[in-house]
């Protein structure tokens, strides 16, 4: 339980912060109190990052004041250093360690006060933190050896370990399952207890109502108000975050209905194997939306990069409408008219300086060929029509792709694959980090686009998610296809099931 | 009429660094000439002797001087783009180049091998040809252990950096028994000097030539969008159907095509071919004027206009310490005092603190009309 004194930590007051072109802060106030768990919710582009990032240093703001316990007067920030001495850590939605150093070079990184170090005491408080936080990792690991999940751990161990006042986790948890999930929050509540205050960032609704204390809601860059979480439900969170009343969130349960597709199989696989997955067979027919799921690492992604070559393939016979075809690299795959939203969007989605008129016209532009650029005016007129039809949020074309928000990256994304009109298009966690308005918006996408004939195959962690939009699910345990899902075996606890390798 | 504003003023902000460095040099140079009181360094005479009639004076030589290293800059930019590394060996590549425009050139029965004269229109082209294609085999060699061997540019390229200028003095041995050779022939002169009637710089027309056949190559392909998706992220680029390796190799025959042009460009102009000194550590001043023309030298976006600018700075810098009187052995100090200067000022932290700057008097101004609106 939350501590009885309700002492103030920090107050930040009439935050003002500009981006050319957008107004991310207006004048927002929040205020932290120790001991406490405080979620900070908002649709995409809210500001919550852009609030964050000021407390945290990485911007300067424009207006406002920041006061913080143990520092009299305004606290200056100017630096994720100052913040760091000022008792902030953060851990962000993007990991922002070295992933060619080692566990315990990460945790010490940029702490050193002395010129000399002692690299044995460092390993074996390593040692021990890592233990006492149940982190299946090795202190002298190499950091990028390490899953996503762990490596997004390692970086809570390391701001917990400098002993801060007030810690900061920008969706934590987007890239943990459920169990590490389970583990964070036991981690969250006991530093509450110690007395530190946290900020926590999710999209995840559920997990609000799991830990927190209180809810500080932003939209557009305004502050919509803060309530103790006990009077705030679900629902009424959710009204608020998208500034609308309960009646019209009504109608976005109504996702749909689900696509089986024709009986005309669009791509098959016999034996298709890669460097990272198993020999596994697959289908989908014109018009279907199946997905792939199972725990994190368990093939999941590695089977669909298979189908787009994105992998070394090692063998396997694949059918592309009844043809026999060879897909070796992605290029092949976009030919045969194959689309592929990769799971990690910085990494291998987004060309982050090229612009939103690049970043959506790119793989129409290599499908038409190295000798037949586009024109200017044809690609203005595209990027246009999918900003529009997208609701793609941007100052204009010509903005880097990369000082968009997260689900504006994904809806380009997104649009970069239906600009070639792929017959089968794979998306593979496009709701990853991304609103609940927009979630539901690419859930009709998807099924929308499965009527007009597109096949899809659709991965999110999510189980939900995917449970409202496939209407085949393949279950994955240890990198095989363990099971098969259709009609009515398509509930949770059935997942599940199948997932653990439970008998029925 | 205002589209057409935009459009100039969002190419020429990416130029801002080396307009605003060229822009100071000359400013520079105005104020010197100024407090003399003589503007001789402006001027631009017609010089004129047997061989017809030529335009000089400081800014025609600066122009022409500078054209070998603003056709190598051309490649090194894109080499640098794709593969966010830069070449190393473009003196020596050179050189070997050279070597073989010669050697290919040469009647070869002549008793005196140490001097070239009278050659054949056809023999030209057959060096011309020989010469890229030669200089573009070399470099594949440089991008095949960057892009297939993933071995760091500069390290790559060092290999050549340091035996070039040896292969190329190994051929031109061989075949003509001489390490240097004279080169005295109204074609070759005509093509590194003037063409007779014609009073500009030969080295001029080529500089243009091949902007127009880079222009053309932007145009008609898709060389710049997938070079810079691969210096960006590589990974998105390769899954979005773009094959790195080769986007990187082409950076690399460009270059090859720009290092020959540049070699022969510059053993005409000087009338002779030593192996040993052609192009000498003209790799460093290309990067630079990479450096100087606003392109990030990690590899990524880039200008090419930006990096020809870089050259012609870099040239007038060097054309202004010498209208100083800097001694040739100081200048390389006077030289690197600027280059740090220019580099500052173009640096990330100097222009963000600009742009603040900037938007700060910007809302300044426009805060009481905003009240008035209201």
């Amino acid at each position: 339980m939350p501590k009885e004194d309700n002492q103030v930590v920090l107050t930040m007051r009439g935050i003002c912060k500009q981006f050319p072109g957008t107004r991310a802060l207006n004048h927002v106030d929040f205020t932290l109190r120790k001991g406490e768990i405080h979620a900070l919710m908002g649709e995409n582009g809210a500001g919550k990052s852009t609030l964050i990032k000021v407390l945290t240093g990485v911007y300067e703001k424009d207006a406002g004041s920041i006061r913080i316990e143990g520092v009299t007067g305004e606290a200056k920030i100017h630096s994720p250093q100052d913040a760091q001495n000022i008792g902030i850590s953060t851990v962000y939605q993007e990991i922002t360690l070295c992933p060619n150093l080692t566990v315990a070079e990460n945790m010490f990184i940029g702490r050193t006060r002395s010129a000399f170090v002692n690299w044995q005491a460092r390993n074996k408080r390593t040692t021990e933190i890592l233990e006492s936080l149940n982190i299946p990792a090795r202190a002298k690991q190499e950091l990028s050896r390490c899953s996503l999940a762990v490596q997004q751990m390692v970086a809570i161990a390391r701001a917990v370990d400098m002993q801060c006042k007030v810690l900061i986790l920008d969706e934590p948890t987007s890239s943990l399952d459920e169990k590490e999930v389970e583990m964070l929050f036991g981690l969250m509540r006991d530093l509450r207890d110690k007395g530190v205050a946290i900020v926590f960032v999710t999209h995840f609704l559920e997990q609000v109502y799991a830990v927190s204390d209180r809810i500080t809601v932003l939209r557009n860059g305004e502050l919509v108000g803060e309530w103790p979480v006990a009077e705030l439900p679900q629902v009424q969170l959710v009204a608020t975050m998208m500034g609308k009343s309960l009646n019209d969130l009504e109608s976005l349960e109504l996702v749909g209905q689900k696509s089986v597709g024709s009986e005309e199989v669009v791509y098959e696989a016999e034996n298709l194997s890669s460097t990272e997955s198993k020999p596994f067979d697959f289908s989908i027919r014109r018009g279907e939306v199946n997905g792939f799921t199972g725990l994190l690492g368990s093939g999941r992604s590695e089977s669909v990069r298979a189908i787009f070559g994105a992998d070394q393939v090692t063998g396997g016979r694949v059918r592309v409408k009844g043809k026999n075809v060879q897909i070796a690299t992605p290029h092949d795959a976009m030919k045969n008219g194959i689309g592929y939203l990769a799971e990690d969007r910085k990494r291998d989605g987004i060309i982050a300086d090229l612009s939103v008129r690049e970043n959506i016209i790119l793989a129409l532009q290599v499908l038409k060929g190295f000798f037949h650029p586009m024109k200017r005016e044809e690609m203005e007129a595209f990027a246009d029509e999918y900003i529009k039809a997208l609701q793609i949020k941007t100052a204009s074309q010509d903005t880097p792709i990369g000082s968009l928000s997260g689900g504006n990256q994904q809806k380009v994304i997104l649009a970069r694959w239906l600009l070639t009109h792929p017959d089968y298009l794979i998306l593979d966690e496009p709701t990853r980090g991304i609103d609940v308005g927009t979630k539901l918006e690419i859930q009709r996408l998807v099924l929308k686009l499965a009527e007009e004939g597109m096949s899809v195959t659709f991965i999110s962690s999510e189980i939900e998610e995917m449970l409202r939009t496939c209407s085949r699910l393949i279950v994955m345990r240890d990198r095989n296809i363990v099971g098969e899902l259709t009609g009515d075996q398509l509930t949770q606890s059935q997942v599940m099931q199948t997932i653990a390798g439970g008998k029925q | 009429m205002n589209a057409f504003m935009k459009k100039l003023k969002s190419s020429l902000g990416g130029l801002a660094m080396p307009l605003v460095a060229l822009g100071v040099l000359i400013l520079f140079n105005l104020i010197r000439c100024a407090v003399i009181g003589d503007f001789h360094f402006f001027a631009v005479s017609v010089a004129s002797d047997d061989k017809g009639s030529v335009l000089s004076g400081n800014i025609i030589s600066i122009i022409d001087s500078a054209s070998v290293l603003a056709i190598i800059a051309m490649g090194m930019t894109l080499v640098t783009a794709a593969c966010g590394g830069q070449d190393i060996s473009v003196g020596a590549v050179g050189a070997i180049a050279g070597a073989f425009f010669v050697i290919m050139m040469h009647p070869q029965h002549e008793a005196q091998l140490s001097t070239l004269s009278s050659v054949a229109w056809p023999n030209v082209i057959l060096g011309v040809l020989a010469a890229i294609i030669v200089a573009v085999v070399f470099m594949l060699f440089n991008g095949m252990l960057v892009a297939y061997f993933k071995i760091q540019p500069m390290i790559a390229t060092l290999i050549l950096f340091s035996c070039g200028r040896s292969i190329a003095y190994y051929f031109l041995f061989q075949v003509l028994g001489v390490g240097s050779i004279k080169l005295d022939d109204p074609i070759i002169f005509a093509m590194g000097k003037v063409i007779p009637g014609v009073p500009i710089p030969t080295s001029i027309f080529i500089v243009i030539l091949m902007g127009l056949l880079m222009y053309l190559v932007f145009k008609r392909t898709n060389l710049r969008l997938y070079t810079q998706a691969v210096g960006i992220n590589q990974k998105a680029a390769q899954l979005n159907g773009i094959n790195p390796t080769v986007v990187k190799l082409l950076s690399f025959v460009m270059l090859g095509v720009c290092v020959a042009v540049a070699a022969i460009v510059k053993c005409s102009n000087l009338g002779t071919l030593t192996t040993k000194s052609l192009m000498d550590s003209i790799e460093m001043d290309a990067i630079l004027a990479v450096a100087i023309g606003g392109n990030n030298l990690g590899g990524g976006k880039f200008r090419l206009g930006g990096s020809i600018l870089g050259a012609y700075t870099i040239q007038t810098l060097s054309t202004t310490l010498n209208a100083m009187q800097v001694s040739p052995d100081s200048m390389k100090a006077y030289k690197a005092i600027v280059i740090i200067v220019i580099m500052v000022a173009g640096s990330p932290v100097v222009r963000k603190w600009l742009v603040t700057q900037s938007g700060r008097i910007r809302t300044a101004i426009r805060s009481p009309q905003v009240k008035e609106a209201k």
